[in-house]
């Protein structure tokens, strides 16, 4: 059976992408094998650790439990588009300094969880936080110093003006 | 407590070495790598524990001639995988001992292919009874392993355990039980292999101990050290999971590797990495303990058993640790301690976090609370008139000759907590609320480094160099997996020299780049390796100041020209060091007597727990940590090993489930194996005592698994605290609190079953 | 991951229209795809059966909440993230709002939709408590026309429904009449989020001068599909709220579950919790009482 595959438009990090993918192939696949952004984990394929965890137009979502057919059209955010050039994201610095991330493979899920908080809550209490991060498994760190990262990045001038 | 010496860098939160890689997501672990022509592997496993392999059945629907497909005989070396010992095969080939043990590989360019690939191979056996408990292997019905199903037993005796019985005021028995628990890493176990006839076997893997995989892939290849290489790329965790279960996958990867000509990429999924990878050990640990009318420790005898599953893989060494921190941190004339390994027909027991403490600390801390009980004297009492002090000798007749602060770990962790003023309230507010309050307290330590001989036995070999370009190499085959081994070592490294941390980095963690530190474990990266790095650092100066004119109070700059210097003279710019074990360190592996660890990391640890009698649910409210782990070299990565290592400890109390039937585990999802979320971790406080170890890196001591053993008999304390119920077992569920707290069921009521 | 893409075909339905005729044209052929927070679980598994499915997360038709002066009416295709975010929702239906707070992370919630949580037919599943305290009627639609039928009257057994082959849910209508009422909804899991749950109870109440003159209690995991306890009501329904009366509601309760025995939990454990949870919810009603005689 080889039906001519779809063709699926996306805007990755704001860069268009055109694939030709069977249309239950997950999004998170596409974009680690078609697209060579491997930021985006695969921890468990059931949408419980959230290392998968993209932004679909502005959503927050796990990009294993999204099939690439409900993506066409969608503007996708991954870990690789929070830096600007060479400056990192508030977040990013935030993690470096205060220790978010140790073994660093919920880090980029973890991210774009804690930048889609910030971008609905730009100074959420802790009780937020934690609801905020509580799709994103982190067996490394307790998630204290998680907490901390997103407090200070808060803090950071230019966090809450983050549009994306 | 002597004062820390004034460091530039050690001591200082310096950011992490690779972090900028990781939060850019540009950090590459196993599956985010690929090799030119590489296909992918996958593992038929056995579904039932115990029997001999009849047939196996390829169904004809699959074109088998796409694939590759690798079988026992294809082994060109030892089919076993070599640890401690080397009973465990690398591919059954008739007898199988586990469900999910591996007996064959394919291989697909296609990996989408393989699932239903692997499904089509069935396997018909000749079932035999299979053991799947401790009490079941004890009987000896049915051998599974060896003579008499033992991996490996303790006897340590000290003084005269049998007269005391008779001098005692009170006499408390408990048996204390801690079940399997997974690493659940958030990246599972993975390998690339390539092979040729000219070059040997690469794997790229993640793992926590190259020169651990080097040597099985030696036996399993029949090669020569130089032909076998092992990298370890970025890895998402591990915590004991890749200390030794890497050889087995590296091995499977290499086997595809070389029948089939190409790369192969083998990474499980995790209901695959959590159905056939290691697990820890589950215990039974029994007390019976003389105490005078003070409650002091008259004789303790200790009876520990731990399931070791189906192979040995490193059963003995958690015994032994689980052995020497049975009698917790307190003072014991007569002692006598029994303790057996078992085999079992359910997946290998391996490497987690303790290491046998967190269960043999579970049974003695929870064993402390019924002695305090028996007495008549409060928690923090009973262990203050126990504690070690310097100069006790411990079970093993080791003298404490280092400073043991262990009442000021107390008092600062009561304080820290609120102790005294929250239990009041506690019995104040409890009898009008569904919600009962309580606090509890652990005290214990954790052995630095390999017991008594290990240390000499690894021989450890570290160093540094300096590149051409001007960057000092850290040359270790010590990993990084999260805790920080990049971070210290090259802050250490900077120290020592006398240059930024900047102007140091790593060395690939590359069999043929770099030496044998020993492996990643047993919390001895900091104090061991470090210490290496340390003295290589003092070396390189001073050969720098005899061969290359380095000035007094020289710069980096200085430094760096010191070396080209150097390097004209003798080609290259390299100061290693081997392991000296600290004077003084005796250890008797006959007797189990002596020194057992050049040094002990020290902690109090006190739980504030809510257990709600409408849902029987017990929730960790607030986590207080006073340790004393020697020099601090990082205070933020050091935190961090402390609330990761807490967190995971809370799971392995009240949440973590391993559940078996017919010995495989059948909660193999994340979903359903359950760690704790952001929305159940309580706030952790985290204090650090110091007292720098002369012979552990600028004084260092262990750190990484110091934090699992506290949280598990912490908690049950204070449940214990806040209901009246002594729990012996964990983990504890609600559904166990409800059956204890409900047994008065009225009997007239309808039970829904 | 262990389901091959290439082997299950997906489409996007144009419309609702559209989606109704294939539905019609190809009887049972199709399997209908939201949000996926079941399906691609089931395909990273291995287990998805389904061969042909069709994609409803274009379909616009389906994703609505209308409110009007009666009720509120919210599409098969919302999600729970819109529906948290509703503000007549969180002020008529704070119990819904609740709930959908509950299932699994953020990013579930954006994605998992009312119909598909329904339609699911999980008895654990987190709305169905909230929609049947509320009295939801539920509307279902195909080319042959849409019936709107009481949502308590949906689930006729174990992933079994009303629902025929060529229907979807096209909206839940919940009447906003219960500002007044005293209301609880309480979900016991094994953990604080991403926790399946064990056993959840709805209610929804009117008391006056003590004598309980309306009530609807519901619950998950305490038989095989969400449930009304329809026994317990009746035990509580125009009594004076007494030892007496709770003892009756108890044994009406202990009596009338079925759970069971699973991965999760035990049926002795649910049955009990859930006696627990109902006298909580009692003693909410008893204060309540008590407020109102004093204001």
């Amino acid at each position: 059976m080889s039906p001519a595959w779809p063709h699926i438009q996306l805007i990755v990090n704001g860069q268009s992408a055109m694939v030709e993918t069977p249309p239950m192939k997950r999004l998170l696949d596409v974009l680690r094998e078609d697209l060579g952004l491997t930021g985006t984990k695969e921890g468990c394929g059931e949408g419980e650790c959230g290392s998968c965890s993209v932004r679909m137009n502005g959503e927050l979502v796990n990009s294993c439990l999204v099939p690439i057919l409900q993506a066409d059209g969608a503007r996708i955010e991954t870990v690789e588009g929070l830096a600007i050039d060479a400056e990192l994201h508030p977040l990013q610095k935030a993690f470096l300094e205060c220790g978010g991330a140790q073994c660093g493979i919920c880090t980029p899920g973890m991210l774009m969880a804690a930048t889609h908080l910030l971008a609905h809550n730009p100074r959420p209490s802790m009780e937020e936080i934690r609801e905020g991060l509580a799709g994103n498994l982190c067996r490394c760190t307790g998630f204290i110093k998680i907490f901390d990262s997103v407090i200070a990045a808060a803090a950071m001038k230019g966090a809450a003006h983050d549009a994306r | 407590m002597s004062p820390t010496p004034q460091t530039r860098i050690v001591g200082t939160p310096q950011i992490r070495k690779e972090g900028v890689d990781k939060v850019l997501g540009r950090a590459k672990y196993v599956d985010d790598l690929e090799r030119e022509g590489m296909w992918y592997g996958a593992t038929v496993r056995s579904t039932i524990p115990r029997g001999r392999i009849r047939q196996i059945h390829y169904d004809p629907r699959i074109d088998w001639h796409e694939f590759v497909i690798v079988s026992a005989a294809d082994i060109p070396g030892k089919n076993h995988i070599q640890m401690i010992a080397a009973d465990q095969a690398c591919l059954a080939d008739d007898a199988v001992n586990h469900c999910n043990e591996a007996i064959i590989l394919i291989a697909h360019p296609d990996k989408r292919c393989l699932p239903d690939a692997a499904a089509a191979i069935r396997i018909d056996y000749d079932p035999l009874p299979p053991v799947l408990s401790i009490e079941e292997s004890e009987t000896q019905q049915q051998i599974v392993w060896g003579e008499d199903n033992i991996f490996k037993q303790f006897h340590l005796e000290k003084g005269n355990v049998d007269e005391a019985w008779a001098k005692a005021a009170h006499i408390v028995e408990g048996e204390y039980r801690t079940g399997a628990q997974e690493h659940l890493y958030i990246e599972n176990n993975g390998a690339i292999a390539e092979y040729s006839e000219a070059d040997g076997i690469t794997v790229w893997g993640s793992l926590q101990c190259p020169f651990y995989v080097h040597k099985s892939l030696m036996a399993v290849f029949d090669l020569p050290a130089e032909k076998v290489r092992v990298i370890q790329v970025e890895t998402g965790g591990a915590f004991g999971g890749k200390e030794d279960y890497p050889s087995i996958i590296a091995s499977h990867a290499g086997l595809l590797a070389r029948k089939a000509g190409r790369p192969i990429k083998i990474v499980y999924d995790r209901m695959e990495d959590l159905a056939a990878t290691t697990k820890r050990h589950p215990s039974r640990t029994r007390h019976r303990t003389a105490v005078d009318k003070d409650g002091k420790l008259l004789a303790m005898e200790i009876e520990i058993a731990t399931d070791g599953g189906a192979y040995s893989t490193l059963s003995s060494t958690v015994l032994s640790r689980a052995t020497l921190h049975s009698t917790g941190p307190y003072v014991c004339p007569n002692i006598r301690i029994t303790s057996k390994a078992w085999a079992t027909n359910t997946v290998p027991s391996g490497a987690f976090r303790g290491f046998g403490a967190p269960q043999s600390i579970f049974a003695i801390e929870r064993h402390m609370e019924q002695i305090a009980r028996a007495v008549g004297v409060d928690s923090a009492e009973i262990r203050r008139r126990n504690f070690l002090h310097d100069g006790d000798t411990t079970a093993t007749e080791q003298v404490m000759v280092e400073p043991v602060i262990l009442d000021t770990l107390l008092e600062r962790a009561l304080k820290e907590s609120g102790y005294h003023a929250r239990r009041k309230q506690f019995a104040l507010d409890n009898p009008h609320s569904p919600i009962k309050r309580g606090m509890g307290i652990a005290a214990f330590y954790h052995g630095s480094g390999f017991t008594g001989s290990g240390e000499r036995y690894l021989n450890s070999l570290a160093g540094i160099d300096v590149t051409q370009q001007g960057k000092v190499r850290v040359l270790v085959s010590s990993t990084e997996f999260g805790q920080g081994t990049n971070t210290i070592l090259t802050q250490i490294a900077a120290e020592s020299l006398g240059v930024g941390y900047d102007d140091v980095i790593m060395a690939p963690s590359d069999t043929n780049i770099v030496p044998n530190s020993g492996p990643t474990v047993a919390s001895r990266t900091s104090m061991v390796v470090g210490h290496l790095i340390e003295r290589s650092g003092h070396q390189l100066i001073a050969m720098l100041q005899a061969e290359a004119a380095l000035p007094d109070g020289y710069t980096a700059g200085d430094f760096f020209g010191a070396c080209e210097r150097y390097r004209e003279l003798h080609d290259k710019v390299e100061s290693l060091c081997r392991y000296e074990a600290p004077p003084n360190i005796y250890w008797d592996d006959q007797k189990y007597r002596g020194e057992a660890y050049p040094a002990f990391a020290w902690a109090v640890y006190v739980a504030e727990v809510a257990v709600d009698t409408t849902t029987y649910s017990a929730e960790v409210k607030n986590f207080c940590t006073v340790q004393e782990v020697g020099r601090v070299l990082n205070p933020t990565l050091a935190a961090g090993q402390i609330e990761g290592g807490v967190a995971q400890g809370i799971g392995y109390a009240l949440y973590e489930k391993v559940l078996l039937k017919n010995g495989r585990m059948f909660n193999n999802q994340m979903t359903n194996y359950i760690m704790p979320t952001a929305q159940d971790v309580p706030p952790i406080s985290v204090v650090f005592e110091g007292i720098p170890f002369n012979y552990g890196a600028y004084g260092a001591k262990g750190i990484g698994e110091l934090p699992h053993d506290g949280p598990a008999p912490a908690i049950l304390n204070a449940i214990q605290d806040a209901t009246g119920e002594n729990f012996t077992s964990i983990p504890l569920l609600p559904e166990d609190i409800f059956l204890r707290m409900t047994t008065n069921i009225n009997v007239e009521e309808p039970l829904a079953v | 991951m262990r389901g091959n893409p290439e082997t299950h075909e997906l489409i996007a339905a144009t419309s609702l229209a559209d989606t109704l005729a294939r539905l019609a044209e190809e009887l049972g052929a199709w399997t209908l795809i939201a949000g996926g927070t079941e399906l691609m679980v089931a395909h990273a598994a291995g287990r998805l059966s389904a061969q042909k499915l069709m994609s409803l997360s274009t379909v616009q038709e389906l994703s609505f909440i209308r409110v009007d002066a009666h009720s509120v009416a919210i599409g098969g295709g919302t999600t729970f993230g819109q529906i948290r975010r509703h503000a007549t929702i969180a002020s008529d239906f704070p119990l819904l709002a609740q709930a959908a707070g509950w299932i699994g992370s953020i990013a579930n919630q954006n994605r998992a939709t009312l119909a598909g949580n329904i339609v699911n037919g999980s008895p654990a599943a987190d709305a169905p408590p909230a929609l049947l305290v509320y009295d939801a009627e539920i509307e279902l639609i195909s080319l042959r026309g849409s019936r709107r039928l009481p949502y308590a009257e949906f689930h006729l057994g174990y992933k079994q429904s009303v629902l025929e082959r060529d229907e979807l849910v096209l909206a839940l209508h919940l009447p906003r009449r219960f500002e007044s009422h005293a209301k609880y909804l309480r979900k016991v899991g094994t953990r604080n989020a991403m926790a399946i749950t064990k056993v959840a109870i709805a209610a929804t109440a009117l008391i006056t001068e003590g004598r309980i003159l309306e009530i609807r209690l519901a619950a998950a995991s305490l038989a095989d599909r969400p449930v009304r306890l329809i026994a317990t009501e009746s035990a509580l329904l125009d009594k004076i709220l007494s030892t007496e009366t709770r003892t009756a509601a108890r044994t009406a309760l202990l009596n009338e579950v079925h759970p069971i025995d699973d991965i999760r939990s035990t049926a002795l454990y649910r049955a009990h919790v859930a006696a627990n949870l109902l006298n909580e919810f009692l003693d909410t009603l008893e204060q309540k009482q008590a407020a109102e005689l004093i204001a």
